[in-house]
């Protein structure tokens, strides 16, 4: 049998290869990886090859793959640094499977997820006054940062935290820069900044903990115990603390890491394009008001009922997918649309590619939430190409809940207020300097309350 | 003219579970606590073989619902 070789794409740059395209313009270098080898092309990360997927056959190959096959622990050498050695990506699969099915994460306890996050909404636009402006990056960034760590670590917690924690985190999101493929510790200023924002994070819950201690020999204590009270717990043999307070907040950090920057930035998507479309907008309204007219709050079944809205944030995620390219390394040759990728490779799926894919969906490029409305539901008719949450075995857990998270927010905000654009409807963009892609500021609108 | 006649057709339905897509989330429990389970290593079982039409409408809200898309009602005509 012939080995073919896999396509590469142009425009390596003889030193790291694609390195330096990735780290100011990966759309455009995937894009084009598609455009000149098709399904299946190779891009090069100094002395890494990367085996880029996109379209429904080879994207079905990705997903299906098992972690024996295609495996997520060597994908990501940028986020080591931010979880901290031991934590998430350092455990064997079976326990990181177990700790990333995050129990917090199923169906039951949805319902109570609904009614903290609307009530972290209204504390959040409390302090605002009739009228007024956000920035939609550090607004949507610090809201989730309170409705993650109330839902996955406890409304305890959540209350003894305040803007430094979100200040903190965005630093360590800021961290992701792909020079991480060839040193996820060169010396540079963004990963001086994450590792300064990791300890400052790191103190936080030390001070935290502190507390803890001192409340637990208090009478009445245990009585709301949340997630650190658990783990502070558990002890070893001779009765000090199991964990120390770098590893739990290496724990909290990875619990709370892919539920944040996507589901701050899918928000933030989502009110600029219905800002850009006017009559979706106009819809949505008239869809919430008409929910809150038949005298539903905010919960659970309501939130499953409203189809503009969820179309509206399904779009946004279509078009600003959060994560952009979705990483594993080949552990035995996998064989994909005829081509074999030795190991070692890393291979990637693409959902800011795929989900623009012309013969999946029409007019491609369009803010169109219609496409999800029946008959047509591109996402359910596309499985393997509307993948802003990645597909199969590994798709993202969190995906309901954040989904929920998303309806819950946004009834909440357009309930009382109106908004509009503090700045040229294409100045909104994202940065894609990092591997976590945020919104590049400035990026900031007006917010203005409901005449009654 | 002269029309064959065809045996009587019953329909039936099944469900199908793509088992590399589900991740236990729990949602097809809450709707139609007849038809599935969710074990102990987070994969959903069926519990009947050839659930009743009366579950029909619970099995399509499960099948709704599912956050991964992982199951299916499968209607089939079968002669008797």
């Amino acid at each position: 049998m012939t080995i073919i070789d896999i396509p590469k794409v142009s425009g390596d740059d003889g030193d790291t290869g694609h390195l330096e395209e990735l780290r100011s313009d990966p759309i455009a270098l995937m894009q084009r990886v598609r455009d000149e080898c098709g399904d299946v092309g190779e891009f090069r990360l100094a002395d890494r090859q990367v085996v880029l997927l996109t379209g429904a056959d080879a994207n079905e190959v990705f997903f299906r793959a098992s972690e024996e096959e295609l495996d997520q622990a060597a994908a990501y050498p940028f986020m080591t640094p931010i979880f901290g050695e031991g934590v998430v990506f350092d455990a064997p699969p079976e326990r990181r499977r177990e700790m990333l099915h995050n129990q917090s994460l199923r169906d039951k306890f949805m319902r109570g997820h609904a009614e903290t996050i609307a009530a972290e909404v209204r504390s959040m636009v409390e302090g605002w006054d009739d009228e007024g402006e956000i920035d939609l990056l550090d607004w949507f960034a610090e809201l989730t940062i309170y409705t993650s760590s109330s839902c996955l670590i406890g409304r305890k917690f959540r209350s003894e935290l305040d803007r430094r924690f979100s200040e903190l985190y965005h630093d360590l999101e800021c961290g992701t820069d792909a020079l991480a493929f060839v040193d996820p510790y060169a010396p540079i200023e963004s990963f001086r900044r994450r590792d300064e924002a990791r300890r400052g994070l790191v103190e936080l819950v030390e001070v935290i903990m502190d507390g803890r201690r001192v409340a637990a020999g208090r009478q009445g204590a245990g009585e709301d115990n949340d997630l650190l009270d658990v783990l502070m717990s558990i002890k070893h043999p001779d009765g000090t603390e199991r964990f120390t307070s770098d590893e739990v907040t290496g724990m909290f950090i990875s619990m709370m890491f892919a539920g944040h920057h996507t589901t701050s930035g899918t928000a933030a998507w989502t009110l600029i394009e219905m800002l850009r479309n006017p009559d979706v907008m106009a819809r949505v309204r008239v869809e919430l008001d008409d929910m809150y007219a038949a005298g539903d709050e905010v919960t659970y079944q309501a939130l499953r009922e409203i189809p503009n809205l969820e179309s509206s944030i399904k779009e946004a995620l279509r078009l600003h997918p959060p994560l952009i390219l979705l990483l594993r390394v080949a552990q035995t040759p996998f064989e994909v649309r005829g081509f074999t990728v030795e190991p070692g490779k890393l291979v990637g799926a693409s959902p800011a590619v795929s989900n623009r894919i012309g013969e999946s969906f029409a007019d491609a490029n369009s803010f169109d939430p219609a496409r999800y409305i029946e008959p047509r539901e591109d996402d359910i008719a596309n499985p393997w190409n509307w993948i802003p949450f990645g597909a199969g075995r590994h798709r993202c857990v969190g995906a309901a809940f954040a989904m929920m998270q998303l309806k819950s927010i946004f009834c909440v905000l357009l309930r009382d207020w109106t908004f509009e654009m503090a700045q040229p409807a294409g100045s909104y963009q994202n940065d894609h300097s990092k591997m976590v892609v945020q919104l590049a500021q400035p990026c900031t609108v007006r917010y203005r309350r409901r005449s009654s | 003219m002269h029309r064959s006649l065809s045996p009587a057709v019953v329909m039936t339905w099944q469900i199908a579970i793509d088992i590399d897509l589900c991740q236990g989330h729990g949602v097809c429990e809450s709707e139609a606590p007849e038809l599935f389970e969710v074990t102990r290593d987070r994969k959903v079982v069926a519990l009947v073989a050839q659930p009743r039409d009366q579950q029909r409408r619970a099995a399509e809200q499960a099948v709704k619902y599912c956050p991964t898309r992982a199951l299916k009602i499968i209607d089939q005509e079968v002669t008797p």
